[in-house]
């Protein structure tokens, strides 16, 4: 079995800001990693090739540094490492994205034909959950996201438990396919220390454009249909009213009841529909 | 069990938290505070402890390493993968663009929303954005039309009207009968394509999210991503479309400029619900499914509905948190009773995980879930900056707390001061009564 | 199981420079950090002295990521609300060969592990080593945490920082007693670069430093210090371990008070706290130094307890311990002998540079100011005292106002106590 990795190096973004003063972002000393997200779909690559046999590739776009993300990914047992970093890459949106992998994958999958792509379900900086789905759509390879289980990957099928919002799906998609992951899907593990010292010395494969047949007009900003027209900081947080409720709780409670119903942050009808009545 | 601290000899100098290998430990309130659930019990922060507070639990030794081991199982053989379709082996050579359509240009025309429709419910989301995009589309000046996929979809349609559509597109097939990418995309790909509408839109659910990527791709055209809020420029007639990014901490405005449809998918609970009015009529336009069941790739093997606890705690609308100040895990029951009321999820500190009241899962901060629900309301919590990292940037938040200068009633759209064995019951009391009410009306 | 020349443990200045050092004489290197990156879990106050940095990569200061040259150094001493100051400033430091950079320390630690990777050194992260690996009584490489985790090395260098698990193990260094380590806070605040070069009469392209005595430690053996970086400050307070814990301060407890401080409160207003960051010091000094080496292993930097406290130099003493450990290494494996005789050349070099000479010179300093409290209880008051008694115009006579003053002193302390506190501190300084 041939398992394919798309992984993100991305600033954490617990530690991103925005300059009020001239509406661009601080990433100055923000540290990199790998997305999360990611992790665990490389995680589960690796348990399975341990599981069946095989082997694990990773798939990085973005800038040289990301070389650091990968090459801790192949500390966890991958076989193989390729960035796509190229200036021409740079600006792309999801859609670009999805299509500057694609066509990498497709090269991987000519010489070695890869059996199931793993991908997070997101990236923490952008949150769009758009690029996995694109590949898929692009590979033409079912998809199934949202994975917090594998159970089963047996007979040219894989069967994954996906999370939803009323509950936990069952399903099962025909090999080739892609999955997206979830964090809880596996718990990551530790490295051993031959891995890691594989990994120091391991140099990912560096694929720039030209080295792929691509139509350049899909590439980068050129390529990417959305662009960005406007960034700000989210409205500033500021402490509202305090009530006290200590003599009369029944009253305040009244009160800021009364008070969501009127700007609308509770709406009559759908919510009560969750409810148990 | 974990590493041990003992808070009277705890002197708050971080010593540990530096050496943690596992980033375990944290400083809440001045205190080290250990997270059970990293913690290896390798010792090292009781080597360091300056004060000698922490210590190891009885049994456990002193240098217990993780390995996770990946789970036992019989490998069996697999099919050698099917090579890939021909059509999309050449995918990048064939893939030609479309010529760049022109906003305001007369062949793509019309705001959709595509009906969620799963399990016999439709998602609140869809009628929300017929409200939203009935002001999109006199903004524009066209149609505001709905797209129903499914199985069985009749009483749906109705309701499409009474929520605002002028018309309705249905797909009804046996094949729709579950949520799959494949049928569901070809769908509604091939509506696009043939009636090209100007503005598709849709919830960003996990069914959202999943199928409109796969639409996008397939037309080439641009998607934005759970939008908070959308417009219409007065001049080009674009869509604008606005969205938080890196984790909430930014705004962003995205424009789709050349190519059609513009998508997005929405956050559910942004957009006002739109007055229903029974027995609005409107256009039906029914189109068969464009693929058969034997081309489906996917197959839905069962569904196991879950307990609203822990399902996409990062996604709930309405999340009613507790901190230690609820005191034990059996008073969780009185802000159980206000979710339910709600429709809303629980979720906790992580003192409130800690102490095992709740699981690790539930956890809102910065070791935990980023949430950024519509409505948060925070009962006992006294609102470290750990814990509001982790849900500051949700809408709406309503804090209770009996001290007047907890933390949490700076980040609090409306904060009581109070005791909130009183203030919750009768929260839910009024919640009740009028939700009641409303349905009723 | 993968064998170097030269395995060190920590990848802070100290390991660094003694990896970098190894690996330009031709040794196959490894350093085996805990953090993330080289960097991650090192601190420091933030000063970086120049001459010992640019024995190990010459000409620093063109690459790396510093802050501000350090071109004044102000040394005060607080009582209740008032200060006496004094400041020595040169603007030449601003420029070439530089006396030291205010630096952070995630930032340039992580550069200089790039430094190492160029010269050939191998830098495994996230690796916690557990202990050494002995074969008979000789040790031949390590253990670490993770799966099939031995190494097998020549010589084992012992850069691991204050918390020294695997030097105490081999002891090679002595349990840490709460009167030999001081605990250190600080924040890192971030202000306006043109309001900070302001605050403290800067141009670009400058730094300054002021140490705090006295009140700011509520009169504990300790200082308090405020360097400037680039776009922020680095703010912070550090004592011994030993009074902290009997005056039941916490040490962020006195952080706080320091920043409330009219003095300090005026220099960071305005800014935001970025960081808060914790930190153990070595304080033993030369009576606190452990053996220094045995067959096989080095120790070096603060494992070693090589801390001038009174200067407060440390990475300066580590970085030029790491060098002569990783040169003796080099050396050693070289000719075939890496017997403890073989190492003690190590001991030797350094006792003739002047990182032991400093250590011995200042030997008795801690002590002495710990048997005297008074210095820094005392002493700062009565400056305050005669300071504002003598620049206070009121129509006093000079003369009588002299008077004043010296009665004032004896009142605090005797004439007798005070020759004996002048020839207690001159005999710890000489």
């Amino acid at each position: 079995m041939h398992f394919l990795v798309c992984l993100k190096q991305v600033p954490d973004t617990s530690e991103v800001r925005i300059d009020p003063a001239t509406n661009t972002l601080m990433r100055e000393g923000v540290p990199s990693i790998i997305n999360p997200y990611d992790a665990h779909a490389l995680e589960e690559a690796i348990r399975l090739k341990e599981k069946v046999g095989g082997k694990v590739t990773i798939i990085s776009m973005g800038p040289p540094q990301a070389k650091e993300a990968l090459k801790k990914a192949m500390s966890f047992g991958a076989d193989r490492a390729i960035l796509l970093s190229d200036r021409a890459f740079a600006g792309s949106d999801s859609l670009a994205t999805a299509y500057v992998l694609t066509v990498a994958i497709q090269k991987v999958h000519e010489s070695d034909p890869v059996d199931l792509v793993f991908t997070g379900k997101e990236a923490i900086d952008g949150d769009t959950a758009q690029t996995g789905p694109g590949i898929a759509q692009r590979l033409g390879f079912p998809q199934l996201t949202y994975a917090i289980k594998v159970r089963d990957l047996n007979d040219g099928w894989v069967t994954v438990e996906r999370k939803t919002e009323a509950g936990r799906e069952v399903a099962k998609a025909m090999l080739p396919a892609l999955i997206t992951v979830e964090k809880e899907l596996n718990e990551l593990r530790y490295a051993s220390l031959p891995n890691m010292m594989k990994a120091a010395k391991y140099e990912p494969e560096y694929w720039e454009a030209k080295s792929l047949p691509y139509d350049t007009t899909q590439l980068g900003l050129k390529g990417s249909p959305t662009s960005v027209v406007r960034i700000f900081p989210p409205p500033a947080r500021s402490g509202g009213d305090k009530i006290d409720g200590m003599k009369d709780p029944q009253g305040a409670a009244a009160m800021v009841v009364e008070k969501m119903f009127q700007q609308n942050i509770i709406m009559t009808h759908p919510l009560a529909k969750g409810g148990k009545h | 069990m974990s590493v041990v601290v003992d808070k009277a000899k705890c002197i708050g100098c971080g010593a540990c938290v530096v050496e943690c290998p596992v980033e375990a430990l944290d400083l809440v309130d001045g205190l080290a505070t250990v997270d059970p659930n990293k913690c290896t019990n390798c010792g090292s922060c009781v080597t360091v402890c300056p004060a000698n507070a922490l210590s190891l639990p009885e049994g456990a030794g002193s240098s217990a390493t993780k390995n996770s081991d990946a789970e036992k199982g019989e490998a069996k053989e697999f099919n050698k993968s099917e090579p890939l379709p021909d059509s999309v082996k050449d995918y990048a050579k064939t893939s030609k663009k479309k010529e760049p359509v022109v906003a305001g240009g007369d062949v793509w025309s019309g705001v959709w929303v595509i009906i969620e429709y799963k399990h016999g419910e439709v998602a609140p989301v869809s009628w929300e954005l017929l409200g939203e995009g009935r002001k999109l589309a006199d903004a524009i000046g066209c149609d505001l039309c709905g797209v129903i996929v499914g199985q069985d979809l009749d009483p749906v349609i109705s309701e499409a009207f009474a929520y605002g559509a002028e018309k309705v597109y249905v797909v009804d097939d046996p094949v729709l009968k579950y949520f799959r990418t494949e049928p569901y995309a070809e769908a509604i790909t091939d509506l696009i394509r043939k009636y090209q509408p100007e503005i598709v839109l849709m919830g960003a659910t996990a069914m959202g999210r999943d199928v409109f990527p796969a639409v996008a791709t397939r037309m080439q055209t641009g998607l934005t991503a759970d939008c908070t809020v959308l417009s219409i420029d007065p001049e080009t007639k674009l869509l604008l479309q606005t969205r938080p990014a890196f984790g909430g901490n930014i705004m962003a405005t995205i424009q789709c400029k050349k190519r059609r449809p513009q998508m997005a998918t929405v956050r559910p609970r942004v957009m006002a619900m739109p007055e229903r009015v029974e027995g609005r009529q409107g256009e039906i336009i029914r189109e068969e499914l464009g693929i058969s069941e034997d081309e489906v790739r996917t197959k839905v093997v069962e569904f196991i509905k879950g307990d609203a606890k822990s399902i996409f705690l990062d996604k709930a609308e309405i999340i009613v948190a507790v901190g230690l100040g609820i005191g034990s895990k059996k008073n969780i029951e009185i802000a159980q009773e206000l979710a339910d009321v709600l429709g809303g999820t629980i979720a906790g500190t992580r003192g409130a995980v800690e102490a095992g009241w709740l699981s690790h899962d539930q956890q809102v901060g910065q070791t935990g879930v980023t949430v950024r629900p519509k409505v948060y309301i925070a009962l006992g919590i006294s609102g470290a900056i750990q814990h509001l990292v982790g849900m500051e940037t949700s809408d709406f938040i309503i804090a209770v707390n009996n001290d007047p200068d907890a933390g949490i009633f700076r980040v609090a759209n409306y904060g009581i001061v109070g005791d909130l064995f009183q203030v919750v019951p009768a929260m839910t009391q009024e919640f009740k009564k009028r939700l009641q009410h409303g349905v009723a009306k | 199981m993968e064998n170097f020349d030269v395995i060190v443990v920590g990848g802070g200045p100290a390991g660094l420079a003694a990896a970098i050092s190894a690996a330009r004489a031709g040794m196959k290197t490894v350093v085996i950090e805990r953090g993330d990156y080289p960097g991650t879990k090192n601190v420091m106050g933030g000063v970086l002295y120049s001459r010992a940095t640019e024995a190990v990569i010459p000409e620093f200061w063109k690459e790396a990521p510093l802050e501000r040259p350090v071109i004044e150094q102000r040394y005060g001493f607080l009582s209740g609300d008032e200060i006496f100051a004094a400041a020595y400033r040169d603007p030449a430091w601003a420029g070439p060969p530089y006396n030291a950079h205010t630096v952070l320390r995630v930032k340039f630690d992580k550069w200089l592990g790039q430094q190492a990777e160029k010269a050939g050194v191998m830098i495994i992260t996230e690796t916690v080593v557990e202990d050494l690996l002995y074969k008979g009584d000789n040790v031949v490489g390590v253990r670490t945490g993770r799966a099939e985790g031995d190494l097998g090395a020549k010589v084992v260098i012992l850069a691991e920082g204050v918390n020294a698990f695997i030097a105490k193990k081999a002891g090679l260094a002595p349990q840490l007693r709460p009167d030999t380590v001081a605990v250190a806070v600080k924040e890192i605040i971030q202000l306006p670069q043109e309001k900070l070069e302001d605050r403290f009469c800067l141009e670009p392209g400058q730094g300054a430093t002021i140490e705090l005595f006295g009140d700011s430690t509520d009169g504990m053996l300790g200082t308090a210090f405020i360097y400037t970086n680039k776009d922020s400050l680095s703010v912070g307070v550090g004592a011994l371990l030993e009074p902290l814990i009997r005056k039941k301060w916490t040490p962020n407890d006195l952080l706080e008070s320091l920043k409330a401080k009219p003095y300090v409160k005026r220099l960071i207003q305005g800014g935001e706290t970025k960081e808060y960051l914790a930190h153990l010091i070595p304080e033993g000094g030369y009576n606190a130094m452990p053996k220094l080496h045995r067959q096989g292993v080095m120790v070096v930097g603060d494992t070693a307890m090589l801390v001038n406290g009174l200067h407060r130099e440390g990475s300066n003493l580590a970085m030029t311990s790491g060098k002569i450990a990783g040169e003796v290494a080099a050396q050693a494996i070289q000719a075939g002998d890496v017997s403890d005789q073989a190492m003690s050349v190590y001991e030797t070099r350094l006792r003739d540079s002047f990182v032991v000479k400093d250590l011995h010179k200042y030997r008795k300093v801690t002590g002495f100011f710990e048997d005297n409290p008074h210095f820094f209880q005392v002493y700062p008051e009565i400056m305050m005292n005669a300071a504002r008694m003598f620049f206070t115009a009121d129509e006093t006579p000079k003369k009588e106002r002299q008077k004043q003053i010296m009665k004032m002193v004896f009142e605090h302390r005797s004439k007798g106590a005070l020759i004996g506190d002048l020839f207690g501190a001159w005999r710890a300084l000489k």
